[in-house]
């Protein structure tokens, strides 16, 4: 009935959204688990990622040289937000962090409409990425998604070494139970929060600027990722990389699959009319869906933190 | 932290001043400020529906704006069929904004704090998505409301000062519920509930069906807003439903000043105002508002009422 | 003892590898004073979270009044009589004290969907409530809010509001922890006039309180309740001496 191609496919196109997610929602949980502080701007460091990497490519013609560029730009543009704006934020209530946060989304989703005008921006495939690759069980796939997936299992892999092997990690983990003490033994704690927040940009600039060739580059992009990311937070659980990472794929795989499939299944069911008018809605309200079942049976989430 | 008793001289004077408003804008011949200032009343029933479950029950909704939508629409919707009666489209709306607003309440409440903050974005999106999907209704493009909700006999809303008196009354009206409301027993649950919520569960008090049917009364309140932007614009949209529009009534409520319920309504003018006067200057001026929001939160957190009115009451003894 | 008002039987509690409660047994029976008295880090609070329902045990049973209520949370073992006030004092500090007394009040009084009429004109909270407030010497303070009091103050607030639910058992988790001679006195002469009308459970560091108002005294060591008695008992069991009073009895 489905086309097992077509179902790899969309599967595939899951993972890959989910590992975007996963990105996004590392660095928020991050930031959140250790630092306190909800930021809603990170879909902006994301948005601003996209653009940085747009510009680049645009001024060096080169897809990987613009990649190489932008993380570290995005992320000095995050520690001067982080120095600037959030440091005064740390002690306030969440409350408050919502609003200066928005503040800064407002801010930079009109900032990037004066720099570089209304119109979303253009980002082409890089050439060594353009074609396809062919999976094991004959499944062809677009190689730049591929590579998105790649790099995003390249990242996790990297995140849990850091965090569970090394000492930077060590005092991560330590600063997510106990924030005085760390400060207590010596550690500078705004340095660390910096590093922490400058991680979490990092990886937000990354999912940015790999999204530019398959998405559109334009002002307010970030908040509909920002929104899944929290959903993806919700259901994983705050504080858990762990968490994330499996929530993150999880979300991915049903919004994808269930944009793609559910109108054809509800067609099948139902008459074309209502299912045509229904279809659509309830595929893009479906993981809010599995996210009010969730907190119906699990309100700590699927895979909370280990006494966070 | 209840301002429930005091009366400074200004708001005698800015309340005789929007009594006198439609008549002061025929006489200068600007029926823009008309529209402007029923606008700024519209936004102010919202603000204030949003100060009682944040200002007075710290439940920090994102997605309250989505009642303004599910107001708006069912004006819009009922009208597209035909049906123009005030009297029906009215409790529809009412009816549609509680029963939303109780099934989000019922998921949400059982998470708090942060977790609250995401899931009621979460949910405001949601709703915003089901609009958007809506494409016999305008989808995107929002619906059209050729006539405004009949009421009959001689309050015909088509008219602009009509309108606006309307508006005004209701916002007195629901004021003055609000105020009752805070200082019964029920708004005594919710405030010792923001104030302690420990020592109110360990009092004996089973506080979740108190801040749904908060979170439900506020969330009709803002569905009756709906209605009247419905009617102000003739214009229903999802845009009306967008997370920033959520923000922006968070952002009226803090900036007239949370827990007072005067405060969000002077904050929804301050907001409007500002808006107006920042992007008849520029084009960009969300650039500037951004930051300004920004330094509100970090040096004028007890907002516009906390200027006006500073010094906490005790009550009586 | 005839059927007591409370019972916990075999009560276990543990935080990741540390055993907070061990196997531990409490009858309390209807109208005494029960001092529970132990080092620091014996357990005792988190006895007395376990018996108002903010912690669940990880086994064994609490009944009150004849029925289990070890799966009941705070507010549902509110509402059938069991009253708490905190280690660290737990107010409303953004209200007044009678405001304060006058919700501990309205918790017992009805429901609380009343929308209209204002809280502070319902004679049936306030007279209460002030009526609480007198007999813990803080009717002059009625009209004060809660965070401008002294800490004693807050402590005798914490207990008119305990008081103002007519609760039948009492939880006081060491009310006089920082408070001065007098007032400690004051405190003492309180408790003491509650002994048969209501039952109460006394968490205190304050050895001549405990030996003045006791009826009977457990002693908790290590999570694991090592003697129970009368003072007179508890005072000379060797055990005791050993593991906690050493020479201060």
């Amino acid at each position: 009935m489905i086309d097992p191609q077509l179902l790899a496919f969309q599967a595939l196109n899951g993972l890959q959204l989910g590992i975007m997610l996963f990105l996004m929602a590392a660095g928020l949980t991050l930031v959140f688990g250790i630092m306190n502080l909800i930021n809603l701007a990170h879909g902006s460091l994301y948005m601003v990622g996209a653009y940085l990497a747009a510009a680049f490519q645009g001024w060096t013609g080169s897809f990987l040289l613009a990649a190489l560029l932008a993380v570290p730009a995005t992320l000095l543009l995050g520690v001067v937000v982080e120095i600037v704006v959030l440091r005064a934020l740390y002690e306030r209530e969440h409350l408050d962090q919502v609003l200066a946060t928005f503040g800064l989304i407002l801010f930079f989703n009109e900032a990037v409409r004066i720099v570089w005008g209304p119109n979303a921006l253009f980002v082409a495939l890089p050439e060594f990425l353009s074609g396809q690759v062919e999976l094991p069980l004959g499944i062809i796939y677009p190689s730049y998604r591929f590579a998105i997936i790649a790099v995003g299992l390249a990242v996790a892999l990297f995140l849990y070494l850091l965090i569970a092997r090394t000492r930077v990690g060590m005092l991560i983990r330590a600063g997510a139970t106990n924030r005085a003490m760390v400060g207590a033994l010596g550690v500078d704690v705004k340095l660390l929060y910096t590093a922490v927040f400058g991680l979490g940009t990092a990886l937000a600039g990354l999912a940015g600027l790999m999204a530019g060739p398959i998405l559109s580059v334009e002002s307010g992009m970030g908040e509909p990722i920002l929104i899944l990311t929290f959903v993806v937070i919700v259901i994983g659980g705050i504080g858990s990389i762990r968490g994330a990472f499996l929530a993150a794929v999880l979300i991915g795989v049903i919004d994808t699959m269930g944009r793609a499939f559910l109108p054809g299944l509800l067609r099948a069911a139902f008459n074309p009319s209502i299912a045509n008018a229904v279809g659509p809605a309830l595929a893009s309200m479906l993981i809010y869906v599995v996210m009010a079942l969730v907190l119906a049976f699990r309100p700590q989430g699927l895979f909370p933190a280990r006494g966070a | 932290m209840s301002r429930v008793g005091a009366r400074p001289l200004a708001l005698w004077f800015g309340l005789a001043l929007l009594l006198a408003l439609p008549g002061l804008a025929a006489l200068l011949d600007q029926p823009f400020y008309l529209t402007l200032v029923t606008r700024m009343l519209v936004f102010a029933i919202a603000a204030l529906s949003l100060d009682l479950i944040l200002g007075y029950g710290a439940m920090v909704s994102f997605g309250h704006a989505a009642y303004l939508g599910i107001g708006a629409y069912a004006v819009g919707i009922l009208a597209f069929h035909g049906v123009t009666a005030a009297w029906i489209q009215w409790p529809v709306a009412i009816v549609g904004s509680a029963a939303v607003a109780t099934l989000i309440g019922l998921v949400s409440l059982r998470t708090s704090g942060v977790y609250f903050i995401m899931i009621t974005l979460a949910f405001g999106q949601m709703l915003y998505f089901l609009a958007v999907s809506l494409k016999a209704y305008g989808g995107d493009d929002g619906l059209t409301i050729n006539v405004r909700s009949r009421l009959g006999g001689p309050l015909d809303l088509s008219n602009g000062s009509v309108l606006y008196y309307l508006v005004l009354a209701l916002l007195l009206g629901l004021l003055l519920l609000c105020r009752r409301l805070v200082a019964a027993r029920f708004g005594m649950v919710i405030r010792g509930a923001k104030s302690n919520e420990r020592r109110m569960r360990a009092l004996g008090f089973p506080i979740v069906r108190y801040r749904l049917t908060a979170f439900a009364l506020a969330g009709t309140m803002c569905g009756i807003a709906g209605v009247l932007l419905a009617n102000l614009t003739n214009f229903a949209s999802p845009a009306y439903m967008h997370w920033t529009r959520s923000g922006e009534l968070i952002v009226m409520v803090i900036l007239g000043g949370m827990g007072s319920l005067i405060g969000p309504i002077l904050g929804a003018f301050a907001l409007l105002a500002l808006e107006e006067a920042l992007s008849s200057l520029t084009q960009h001026w969300q650039v500037y508002l951004g930051p300004i929001l920004i330094l509100i939160v970090l040096f004028a957190r007890s907002g516009i009422y906390g200027v006006l009115a500073p010094a906490p009451k005790a009550s009586d003894g | 003892m005839a059927e007591p008002l409370l019972a916990a039987s075999g009560l276990i509690k543990r935080f990741g590898g540390l055993l907070a409660t061990d196997h531990l047994d409490l009858a309390l029976a209807d109208g005494e004073i029960h001092a529970v008295i132990g080092p620091n880090g014996a357990g005792k609070t988190t006895l007395v979270a376990q018996l108002q329902g903010e912690l669940a045990p990880d086994a064994g049973t609490i009944r009150f009044a004849g029925e289990d209520v070890t799966r009941l949370k705070p507010h549902q073992r509110a509402a059938r009589g069991i009253a708490r006030s905190f280690q660290v004092t737990s107010v409303f500090r953004d209200l007044s004290a009678l405001d304060n007394v006058a919700l501990a009040v309205q918790a017992r009084a009805g429901h609380s969907f009343g929308m209209w009429r204002p809280a502070s004109s319902e004679r049936a909270l306030r007279e209460p409530a002030r009526a609480a407030l007198a007999r813990v010497g803080l009717d002059g303070r009625a009209g004060m809010l809660a965070a401008h009091l002294a800490h004693g103050e807050q402590r005798q607030l914490e207990l008119a509001m305990a008081l103002a639910t007519e609760p039948r058992l009492l939880l006081l988790d060491e009310p006089m922890a920082g408070m001065g001679t007098e007032e400690s006195a004051r405190m003492v002469r309180l408790i003491d006039g509650l002994r048969g009308a209501r039952t109460v459970l006394l968490v205190e560091h304050d050895m001549d309180a405990v030996f003045t108002l006791a009826d009977r005294i457990t002693v908790l060591v290590y999570g694991r309740a090592i003697a129970t008695g009368t003072p007179a008992e508890i005072r000379a069991d060797d055990a005791v001496r050993q593991a906690y009073l050493g020479d201060e009895a």
